[in-house]
This record gives C-alpha cells, structure tokens and sequence, in this order.
C-alpha cells in the first residue's frame, strides 16, 4: 500500500502538536506503521509549528517529501499558504479561518495575503479545500484552547477510522478535567465536515 | 506491548529496560524530555536530577558509576563542550557499573548556536559510539549501551538529533531488570579512580587496547547491518539518514551502521568489494567517510552532499540527481508555489506576558551595548527591539560584559542572563567582575525556571525535575550580595517605570552592578490575566504600543483619519493581561478589563 501523508500546521500556543500527536496515536490504533516528526520555531509562542505524519505498512523516514502530502490540516490561513510545495495534486486541506498576523505584519514590515488570494492558491494547488472559523467555534463552546479538538474532528470525516479510535487517542492526550469538553469539540468539529456533500467523495 | 514513542520518551525508556538507577543532565533543546519523561514517568526506579550544568551532571554520573549504580547522562550538542572535561577522565577509570551518555545534537540549527557533530567526541575520548535510526532503536541502543559499557568497563556515547529525539515512532516494550536496592561500599582503588600522571599513564595504554577489543568484538555484533539489492550503488549510512537513504535510494544496497566508533573495518572492506559505486551519507562532517578513504577504499560522500544542515529527504535527492545517482523526476511546480514563497515568516518573538518584555523595551530606549546570553531573552535581539548584540554560549555574556570594560569602550555597558544560565556558569565570571574590578550592569532576568528548554527547575526553585518533590531553593539576591556585588537592586519585570529607574540607577554605579527582573514566566504563574482592550476612541495610530513585539497587539481594520493608519487592537483569545503595552501608550488608550472578567487565553 502507498503511505498516506499528512501535514498538521499551526502557530505555537494553538495546541497543534498535541494535535499531531493524536494524528500518529490514532495510526498506530488503527494498525499502521506510524511516524511523527515536529519542527517547532524558536519561540515558545508565536512561531511557525509544523508535524509531519505518515501512516503505512512499513513508514521509512518521519517526514514527507514535497508533492507527496495527501491532507493537510492548518490551524491558521497563513501556515496553510506556507506548505503549497507540500501538497500532492491529489490533496485536501482543511484550515481555520482565523488569523493570527506575525508581529512583522502588526508593525507594518510586511502584509498579510488577502483572503480570495489565500483560497484560490489553495484551491489551484490541492484537489479540495475546506474552511472554518474554528476559534470562534471553540470560543463559543466556552474554550479558545479547544480549537485543535474541533479542527482534528473536522479532519477525521476524510479517513477511514472508527470514531472510538479517535476517542481513545484524544482521552490519552487531553487532561481528564477536560475530557467531556474535549470529546464534544471533536464531534462539532466532525459534524461540520460531515455536512459538506464532497467529504464522501 | 506496543507504544508510539518519541525518541526523547524512548531513551528514557532505555534507562528504565537497561536498569538504570541515576539520571542526571542540564536541560537543553533537543535533549530535555528524557530526564523529564524519567521524573514524571519512572519516578519509581530511578533517581533523576536536573544538575546545575553538564559537567556537574557528568561528575555526578562518574560518581554514581564508581558506586555501583548503573547510570546515564543526558545533554545537547554544545552541553557536551561543557561535559566534556569530566567525561575524558571517566573514559580513562571506567566505572563499577554501566555509564552512558547521551547527546542530542541539531542538524540544521534548530535551536542551538551552532551545527557542531559530536561524533567527534567518540574519536577524542576513545569511546564506543552508538547511533539510533529511530525510537525503537534509541530505547534498545540505551540497553545495548549499558551492555557494552560493562563489558569492557568503558563510559558509551549515544548519539541523538532533533529528528530522533522529536520524532515519534512506534516501539515494542520490554521490561526492567533486576537490580539491586543497595550497594556496598565505596571502592578504595586508587589505581583505577585517581587520574594521577603515573596511574594515568597506565590508563592510557588500557584504553586503546580497549578500542582495539571493540572493534574486533564489532565485527560480528548484529549492531551493523547490509540490506542486499542492486549493487550498482551502495551507501554506507547510520542513524535517521537511514531512513531518509531508503525513501531516496529504494534500489540501493545500504550498509547501516548502529555502532559508528570504532567502525567495523572488515565488513566495509568486504561491502565495498561487491558495490560498484561506494557513497557515504552522512549529515554534517565527513567522519566515516575519512575513516574509509584511511582504509585505502575509494568512496564519495561530501563532493556531493554538502557538511551544512540536515539532509532531508528532498535536500538529499537534489544532491543525488546532481550527481547522477538518480534520475531526475519531471514535476512541474504549480506557479503558486513560487507565488508565495516569499509570505510573511513567523520571527521568533516573546510570548503575550513574558516578563522580558520591558526590559527590552528599555534597553532599546537607552541605547547601551548588551551583552547576551543563552534563553528566551535572546529574542531581545531580534526587532522591534534589536536590543542583544552579542550570544554566544551558555554564561558567556558576564565575560563579554568584563571584556567590554578592560576594553575601556567610551559607554557603559550591560549584559543579560537567566536565572538557571546564572547558576550554570554565570557565577564565575561574575566573581571575576567584582575580583577584577569591572564595571557593567549584569541583569538577571529571573522568571522562575528554564524557559526555552520546556520550564525545568534550578536552584533558585524549590521543587526537582516534578513539582512532587521538593528542593532547596537559593536566593539569587543574598548570593550575589555575599559574592561581593555592592549594587545590586530587584524590580518587578511588569512595570516598565521600575525596570527603566533600575537600569538608571545600575548604570550610574562605578562598579559592577546586578539588577534582578523578577517576574514569573507565564508557564510558572499558569494564570493569564483578562485580555485589555483598546478604546479606539483614544488611539492615535501612533503604534507605540508595537514596539514592545507582543503578538496580541495587532492591527485593527479602523484607520485613524488625522495619520491615516490603522488603529490597534488586542487579539482576546492571545492577550495575557500583562499590561506593559497599556504602560507604553502615550495616550491611555489601552484599558484594563472589567472586573471579573475571564481570560480566553485560559
């Protein structure tokens, strides 16, 4: 079988390695080999964070090479744009639609791409796209941090996974106080993908 | 059983499978999370302390080691500098029980200040060096490292990198040892223990017989391995990069090495005469492709793969279709991928509520020369502020500071350190200052912990490796006092009219002098404060309040008509309630929460 690639991308702060973590839990639950590799910039807060997972029979190197990723899942519209090289013709992405501007935008050094501009090279390089704003969501069920639960239930509408596998991995990562909160942002966020009509597809 | 482990989470495993009783190290990036996943995972079985820098730890490690206690130490790439010194006297005693080390280097600079290979380490101490490919074979290597160290009564070195260390694979589970609860009594052997020059010498001649053992011994360990298919090509590798030669080089016949000192020299003779090209994939210096061109065997290694960074996947094609290993694959890039190479990058920057963040914000104001040093606060030297103008290595920065007043330069002068940097290696040169008298102002920036490494203890904490166990904390401002320091004067990091009077009056004093910023960092305190707003009725647009580098503090979409730029505003689910942009806005604009509000950034 051909390995299945995915890219899980954020900014420091949004919870995206402990997203990614699950992402390589939940391949090895599911009967993968399972890899995992994370960069993440200088900053504790506010830098680039990328993770690389490959689910397969037998997975050789932790990261993916550019072309090759199948599904992305970004935590902020600007790190969705920074991995265009990575996506295979044949890629989904999904990305929370809100923004967080780098500081060398705020102070004027540069700008931030506009919207339309953003989703149509999205769009032109991969083969479906899908947004949200998943912060607001979080925010509205009472917790900012629980933006990465929601975006991975959105995610999980595209593989071919139970849903108590995802349950189980995202029990072990996420503190028991927060578990209940947890397990329903992951079927908010599930729920939203599953309306789209092309998520079967 | 089966578990998916990171290769930190891995050799922490190792130690608790290969019986290990003592786990000692300084926390640095790549290396941090074994000694914390022992802390917080194997409690139980195995002692574990964050020492106050790598030689400490090393020392600590030999100690343990003489005293029957199978023991490991872990450290990064440039902490083995530091290691280092202690280290050569152990390989020269060896130990009563197994001694391994640990080092994590950085291939491609992540977040270290240079790109040095330990490996070198291996050949200068006269070692066994083992190297994993991925986290099985780091929990496995750590066993196998305990092994050898006492089979032939030598310290071994593991060899780590980011890509091991922070990369998680999947691991079979094995299970401790027995291992004894007490020990005896200290051996009183001179001959063995005491590095004098004429014990020393004898030393000397048992470690290079010693390396001669192994290497026979290597040959027929299962630690090397050839993966047999088309012998057009063969490589010699170790480590990650094995990985990354299989998804590059389907085709190849590959020899892996686990052990890369000393290096097996018959199998090499022997898998070189049945390839007809000999490659040599190695991240970072040719060292065994030196070994193999000493061994008299034509080979190609850094003619086409360059020593600098990682050589990723994609980066390793490159080289090879450069060279004709490979053919290159006709992809055509989709034109938005050049479109937007150029988008605007994350910069490293202080997190919403560091309490670095003022006295940056001063230091830029006043203009002086800095001094830095290793930590979070060297974001100091990147904009807005571009106020840190030297780094270099850990406790470096006193001694720069020292430097610039032998020098006489013509300003007064500063340098900054951290509180666990300070306790690694800042209290000699600043005893050096007030011995020698210098002038500067040293400013420790104590907010309660290790930052950047992932918040480890130091002794000015009162808790070790958990917060379940409890430790003796030392206060830095008495110490510096008792030291000889006759100014010395601490502020609160949050109020920026502090910090500012406190460097002031520092930089008056005819003497070395020591401010302490006291703060928390805001993965001490946990607590962020409710987000302050704006009132866009009292901005100005003046964007003040974008010179303290805060990520909450962005721009909002109202344009302020007299300027014609746009207001700010604070990102709610970012702000952490720190204050010190509302302390810097000229026109009070920035405004307190309403009582009993709630934090997003909970």
């Amino acid at each position: 079988m051909k390995d299945i690639n995915f890219l899980v991308v954020g900014v420091g702060g949004q919870g995206t390695v402990l997203a990614g973590d699950i992402m390589a839990e939940v391949g090895m639950l599911a009967g993968y080999d399972s890899k995992k590799s994370d960069v993440l910039g200088l900053a504790i807060r506010g830098g680039s964070v990328v993770s690389h997972i490959r689910w397969g029979e037998k997975v050789d190197a932790p990261m993916s090479m550019r072309g090759t990723v199948d599904y992305l899942l970004a935590f902020e519209p600007l790190e969705a744009l920074r991995q265009l090289a990575f996506l295979s013709p044949e890629s989904t992405v999904v990305y929370n639609e809100y923004k967080i501007p780098p500081v060398s935008v705020s102070s004027g050094l540069t700008s931030y791409p506009e919207e339309n501009e953003l989703k149509s090279a999205l769009e032109a390089t991969a083969q479906r796209v899908y947004s949200f704003n998943a912060t607001d969501t979080a925010v509205e069920i009472g917790n900012v941090k629980a933006v990465n639960i929601i975006l991975i239930g959105a995610f999980s509408a595209f593989m071919d996974v139970k849903v108590d596998v995802w349950e189980t991995a995202i029990k072990k990562f996420v503190p028991a106080k927060y578990e209940e909160l947890n397990l329903k942002a992951f079927h908010i966020g599930r729920e939203l993908m599953e309306k789209e009509e092309s998520v079967k597809a | 059983m089966k578990a998916i482990l990171s290769g930190n989470e891995a050799f922490a495993r190792g130690a608790y499978e290969a019986g290990i009783q003592v786990v000692t190290g300084y926390p640095g990036t790549p290396s941090s999370e074994i000694i914390t996943t022992i802390g917080s995972q194997y409690n139980d079985d195995m002692y574990s302390e964050w020492s106050t820098n790598e030689k400490v730890a090393m020392d600590a490690a030999a100690g343990a080691a003489y005293s029957g206690r199978r023991t490991m130490v872990t450290t990064k790439q440039v902490g083995m500098n530091v290691l280092s010194d202690s280290l050569l006297y152990s390989v020269y005693t060896g130990a009563e029980a197994g001694l391994v080390v640990v080092t994590a280097d950085d291939p491609g600079l992540f977040s270290s200040q240079n790109e040095q290979d330990n490996r070198w380490y291996a050949r200068l101490a006269k070692i066994p060096l083992l190297e994993p490919q991925d986290s099985q074979e780091a929990k496995d290597f750590v066993v196998k490292g305990i092994e050898i160290s006492e089979k032939f009564d030598t310290p071994v070195l593991i060899r780590s990198v980011m890509r091991i260390s922070h990369s998680k694979t999947i691991v079979e589970l094995g299970e401790r040892p027995e291992v004894p609860k007490e020990v005896g009594k200290f051996p009183r052997d001179i001959s063995k223990y005491n590095c004098t020059a004429m014990y020393a010498k004898e030393m000397h001649a048992k470690v290079e017989q010693r390396m001669l053992d192994i290497e026979e011994w290597l040959e027929s360990s299962d630690l090397n391995k050839i993966e047999w298919k088309d012998t057009k090509i063969g490589i010699i590798t170790s480590g990650v990069v094995h990985t990354y030669v299989r998804d590059v080089f389907p085709n190849a016949s590959v020899l892996k090495l686990g052990m890369i000192n000393p290096i097996p020299k018959k199998l090499i003779k022997d898998f070189a005469s049945k390839v007809d090209t000999l490659i040599v994939v190695e991240e970072l210096d040719p060292i065994l492709e030196e070994q193999i061109k000493a061994l008299g065997i034509e080979v190609h290694g850094k003619d086409i793969f360059s020593p600098c960074y990682e050589l990723l996947p994609d980066r390793l094609k490159e080289f090879a279709v450069s060279a004709n290993l490979i053919e290159a694959e006709t992809v055509v890039e989709k034109e938005e991928v050049a479109k937007f190479k150029d988008i605007p990058s994350r910069s490293a920057v202080f997190c919403p509520g560091c309490p670095h963040r003022s006295s940056f914000y001063v230091m830029n104001q006043l203009k002086v020369p800095v001094a830095g040093d290793i930590g979070c606060y060297n974001l100091g030297s990147m904009p807005p502020f571009n106020a840190q103008h030297t780094m270099g290595a850990m406790g470096a920065s006193i001694g720069v500071l020292h430097g610039m007043s032998i020098a006489k330069i013509p300003e007064n002068r500063v340098c900054t350190i951290g509180d666990s940097t300070f306790f690694h290696s800042g209290m000699p040169p600043l005893a050096n200052m007030v011995h020698n008298g210098s002038r500067g102002v040293v400013v420790i920036m104590d907010n309660s912990t290790t930052a950047m490494t992932g918040h480890q203890d130091h002794p000015g904490m009162d808790w070790m490796v958990t917060k379940e166990r409890a430790a003796k904390k030392i206060e830095i401002e008495p110490l510096v006092r008792a030291m000889g320091v006759e100014k010395v004067k601490s502020v609160n990091a949050f109020n920026v009219k502090e910090v500012k009077r406190g460097f002031e009056e520092c930089l008056e004093f005819d003497g070395p002098s020591v401010l302490i910023t006291k703060g928390e960092c805001i993965f001490v305190s946990r607590k962020p404060k409710p987000a302050f707003t704006v009132n866009t009725e009292k901005c100005i647009a003046c964007h003040t309040c974008f010179r303290v580098g805060c990520p909450a503090v962005v721009l909002s979409e109202e344009k302020f008509e007299k300027n014609g730029k746009f207001k700010s505003r604070i990102d709610p689910t970012l702000c952490n309630g720190c204050s010190v942009c509302s302390q810097v806005c000229p026109t009070g604009a920035i405004e307190a929460p309403e009582a009993g509000k709630r934090s997003l950034a909970e």
